[in-house]
């Protein structure tokens, strides 16, 4: 007994020490987002601007920490197959809800709250953007108030979608009752403002321009969060707000800085703060068009009816992926924010493939000769060719300064190969929309070439591999939506793809998504160009940041502090 | 008069439908959709969703009349029912709303009307007083170098793009000087004298930027004004007379020149609602020209054509106002 007493007051002393800050006692944390947040409900709205501003309020089960792995936060422990928090059979997940935890009004959370939440994001009419996290949902239920227990229709080998994330946060049943389905437009005060279990309450949000938080005296930690209020601007311009940490020193984070790597380093040098840079699984890559986008084809153009008369030649695509100087590139247009890369599966480590490295050797002799060597002649005019087809290729990306520079540079390159390049670029909401009356979107992909970047969300890739099964492939008969750029179709990889949903062990999940990431890269279907990074900057005086790409960026707001 | 002001404002409503149907008809057939800016993790089925409840499924003469219903008689019926207290039928009407905010439009631009009125407003005042005198004197002393001055700050204030003003006068006041804050802070509440300090501190800039800009167009009006009148008969008149010359100029001719530049001003004030696109988004004004280019970006259809069509409006309005003056101030021109 005493022996126990003794180690409490240890752990309590220790406690307190190491917290160095009590709860409200930094006073203002000043916090640009140059988009500007329109609404602080992530369900309705998609966005990462909104994302991370309300994670700042509302908090999911469990997120990602910065190198990837989660950690619990509304629970005690992660639900894996060994703690039996996970059915044998992979079809359920049960949740224990930790003591204690209360939303800002003073509430308890409830497994209530989150089978609402799950009820507010399914429903029908509601168009809620994030509804793949509850993709396979067969039912929720609340064992007691605190005990979640969530089925699958299928076995779920990675059953962290609901509730894991900044993209799958639980919003309070009382809050947003009578805001289901098409009443969710009618709700702009608890769009506005919802009410969370996390370490800030909104106070005050003007639409599109600036966001007001406070300390929440609920929150679960009596010390945190170390600032009484977060002032969260946006708009403008990522210049500026780089600026804004850098030289004036008027605020303290600013966030997703696109800006030319010398801009960023010449402000750096002022002093007042530093550029901090973090890698998820973002890749920017050329899409190689495998069936012809030849407009003298009409309605069958771009569609699997008729392959492309060079592309689906490997020797080209590889030989188009070594004469790409990828580290020109990265200089160029990305600088911190930028690694060269031979996969479309960059991340996490464990499923990162070692086998395609060769493609960061830029040798354009080796180019050329694999070239001459699968038949294409060099032409008098500097363009090679077999059998009457001139390798030819037009090359189209979304309008922004980076990717027009790196598609002139590629374009030097692949000329010095003998291949012809012409550029296109096209607004990046025309591009990435879905406006089926409109030839220019990137999934009818009416070019040889396109370049832009993806990702997914999370840590597990199962759904992002999947992009490139046959059934994904964009056509007109399935409106043209669908992820299979390069309309790559192996059945190989489809089964490939079929074990990958039937297999739980991590090790196994790795060897597979590796063996479809190599797939997709021995086919030419993908040329990676590179592995981007988040590019954030913070002020010298603000301590505990620890910049992450796999949740929201400010997922651990609550331990930030002021340093004096 | 009154028969004129009455036959124009009965035109006004034609045209104006006519113009709401072509902002809306451009706005819908331009490319653009409101679900491209959403991260590319979001699957094509969900976009395909957004899109369905945002009504983008309905057909297109369906959306304007909804549009023309709730702008025109859901809103000033709302407005009414908000300021007086009162309910008007089932009080429940379904209102504009934007696509991004999910909230009604009239609150979004009601929340943004007060930075940008003060702001580009002030810097109207502002244009106007440093304009006059440097017209009048420009002209009064033609050829000399307080004319080439004025000449030189003209040409500079129109042929220098707002953009870069801006800029260049955030890295010298802001970041090396260090005087005025270069991100304007739109919570700010003035209470007491250091509030007020501090708003004024952070509205100099926009202001100024814009007051340059619009200070050049006004000073060549007046220079030019003041030039026609000065070699006319009646100053000779009344120099004759034995007037004092500061009579002379500042009472008969100032006041006979003025009547182009208060139309050219009069002309202006749409665009002091309209705000300043460029100006609020450099400084983070949170005005209208601002929301106008956060909709245009994210596609929010609803907000860009609202706010067009008010621009419209305004202009039509201000038009008229201006005929108007121009016959109170002008004796010689009459509408009947």
């Amino acid at each position: 007994m005493k022996l126990r007493s003794i180690l409490i007051g240890a752990t309590a002393l220790v406690a307190a020490t190491s917290a160095h800050a009590e709860r409200a006692s930094d006073g203002q944390l000043n916090i640009i987002y140059w988009q500007a947040p329109s609404l602080l409900n992530p369900y309705l709205s998609g966005g990462t601007k909104e994302l991370e501003a309300a994670s700042l309020v509302i908090e999911p089960l469990a997120r990602y920490n910065e190198v990837g792995q989660m950690v619990p936060f509304l629970v005690d422990e992660i639900p894996t197959v060994e703690n039996g928090g996970v059915s044998e059979d992979l079809t359920t997940i049960t949740w224990k809800i930790s003591d204690g935890i209360t939303w800002s009004d003073g509430t308890p959370l409830t497994a209530e709250d989150a089978i609402f939440t799950w009820q507010y994001c399914t429903h029908p009419e509601g168009g809620c953007a994030q509804a793949t996290n509850f993709s396979d949902v067969e039912s929720m239920e609340a064992l007691d108030s605190q005990t979640l227990k969530i089925t699958f229709s299928v076995p779920k080998p990675f059953p962290y979608g609901p509730f894991v994330g900044a993209q799958s946060p639980i919003i309070q049943k009382a809050q947003f009752e009578n805001c289901v389905g098409t009443l969710a437009v009618t709700c702009s005060d608890e769009n506005f403002a919802p009410i969370g279990t996390g370490p800030f309450v909104v106070t005050d949000f003007k639409a599109n321009d600036v966001a007001t938080f406070a300390a929440n005296e609920n929150y679960r930690d009596p010390n945190k969060p170390a600032f009484a209020t977060v002032n969260f601007k946006g708009g403008g311009d990522a210049a500026s707000a780089a600026r804004s940490v850098l030289e004036t020193g008027e605020f303290d984070y600013a966030w997703n800085l696109q800006v030319e790597p010398e801009i960023l380093t010449a402000m750096e040098a002022a002093g007042r703060g530093e550029i901090i840079s973090a890698f998820g699984t973002s890749v920017e890559r050329l899409m190689v068009n495998f069936t012809n986008p030849d407009p003298a084809l009409g309605d069958e153009r771009a569609t699997v009816a008729h392959p492309h008369p060079f592309l689906t030649d490997t020797a080209v695509t590889r030989a188009m992926s070594i004469a790409i100087d990828r580290e020109i590139l990265v200089i160029a247009g990305y600088g911190s924010a930028g690694q060269e890369t031979c996969n479309v599966l960059p991340a996490p480590a464990a499923f990162a493939s070692p086998n395609n490295e060769w493609c960061k050797n830029y040798d354009p002799d080796e180019a050329n000769r694999i070239l001459d060597e699968a038949g294409w002649e060099m032409q008098s005019d500097g363009v090679r060719a077999k059998d009457g087809v001139r390798l030819s290729v037009l090359y189209q990306t979304s309008t922004n300064s980076v990717r027009q520079g790196t598609q002139a540079l590629i374009k030097q390159m692949w000329e010095a190969i003998g291949i012809e390049t012409e550029l296109r670029n096209i607004d990046a909401s025309v591009f990435f929309g879905g406006d089926q009356s409109s030839p220019d979107t990137f999934q009818k992909f009416f070019a040889d070439i396109e370049m832009y970047t993806n990702n997914f969300d999370g840590t597990d890739p199962e759904a992002y591999m999947g992009n490139w099964t046959c059934a994904e492939i964009p056509s007109p008969d399935n409106a043209w939506l669908g992820m299979n750029m390069p309309r790559f179709c192996s059945e190989e990889y489809d089964a490939l793809a079929a074990e990958l949903s039937g297999t739980a062990a991590l090790e196994e999940r790795a060897r597979i998504a590796i063996a479809m990431n190599d797939m997709l890269m021995n086919a030419g279907a993908i040329i990676p160009l590179i592995h981007r990074g988040g590019v954030s900057a913070r002020a010298n005086s603000l301590e505990g940041v620890l910049m992450n790409e796999w949740d929201s960026e400010l997922w651990n707001a609550a331990d930030w502090t002021r340093s004096n | 008069m009154l028969n004129f002001t009455i036959r124009r404002l009965m035109f006004a409503i034609p045209t104006l439908l006519v113009i709401s149907f072509i902002i809306f008809a451009i706005l819908d057939l331009a490319p653009g959709d409101p679900t491209a800016s959403l991260p590319m993790t979001v699957p094509p089925e969900v976009r395909a969703q957004i899109r369905s409840t945002l009504g983008l499924d309905e057909p297109f003469i369906i959306r304007y009349f909804l549009w023309l219903k709730q702008f025109m008689i859901t809103e000033p019926l709302n407005l009414i029912e908000s300021s007086f207290g009162i309910t008007i039928g089932e009080g429940d009407r379904l209102r504009l709303t934007s696509w991004a905010t999910r909230s009604p439009v009239v609150d979004l631009i009601a929340e943004r009307m007060p930075q940008t009125l003060w702001v580009v407003g002030m810097s109207q005042i502002i244009a106007v007083l440093i304009a006059v005198p440097i017209g009048v004197i420009s002209a009064y002393k033609q050829y000399s170098w307080i004319d080439q001055l004025g000449t030189l700050f003209s040409m500079i204030g129109f042929s220098v793009p707002t953009f870069f003003t801006g800029l260049l006068f955030i890295v010298i006041f802001s970041v090396n000087l260090g005087w005025f804050p270069s991100i304007y802070d739109t919570n700010h509440v003035v209470e007491d004298w250091d509030s007020f300090v501090f708003q004024i501190k952070q509205m100099i800039m926009p202001t100024m930027v814009l007051a340059l800009f619009t200070a050049a167009q006004i000073s060549r009006y007046m220079r030019a004004s003041m030039l026609d009148n000065l070699n006319q008969d009646y100053v000779r008149t009344a120099r004759a007379k034995g007037l004092k010359e500061q009579t002379v100029l500042l009472v008969h001719v100032l006041r006979n020149s003025m009547i182009p530049v208060v139309t050219v001003i009069a002309l202006n004030i749409p665009t002091i609602f309209g705000g300043a696109i460029i100006t609020e988004q450099i400084f983070r004004v949170n005005g209208i020209g601002q929301l106008l280019i956060t909709g245009i970006v994210g596609a929010d259809i609803p907000l860009v054509q609202t706010l067009t069509f008010i621009f419209a409006a305004l202009i039509v309005l201000f038009n008229l106002i201006a005929d108007i003056l121009y016959g109170m101030l002008d004796p010689r021109i009459r509408y009947e």
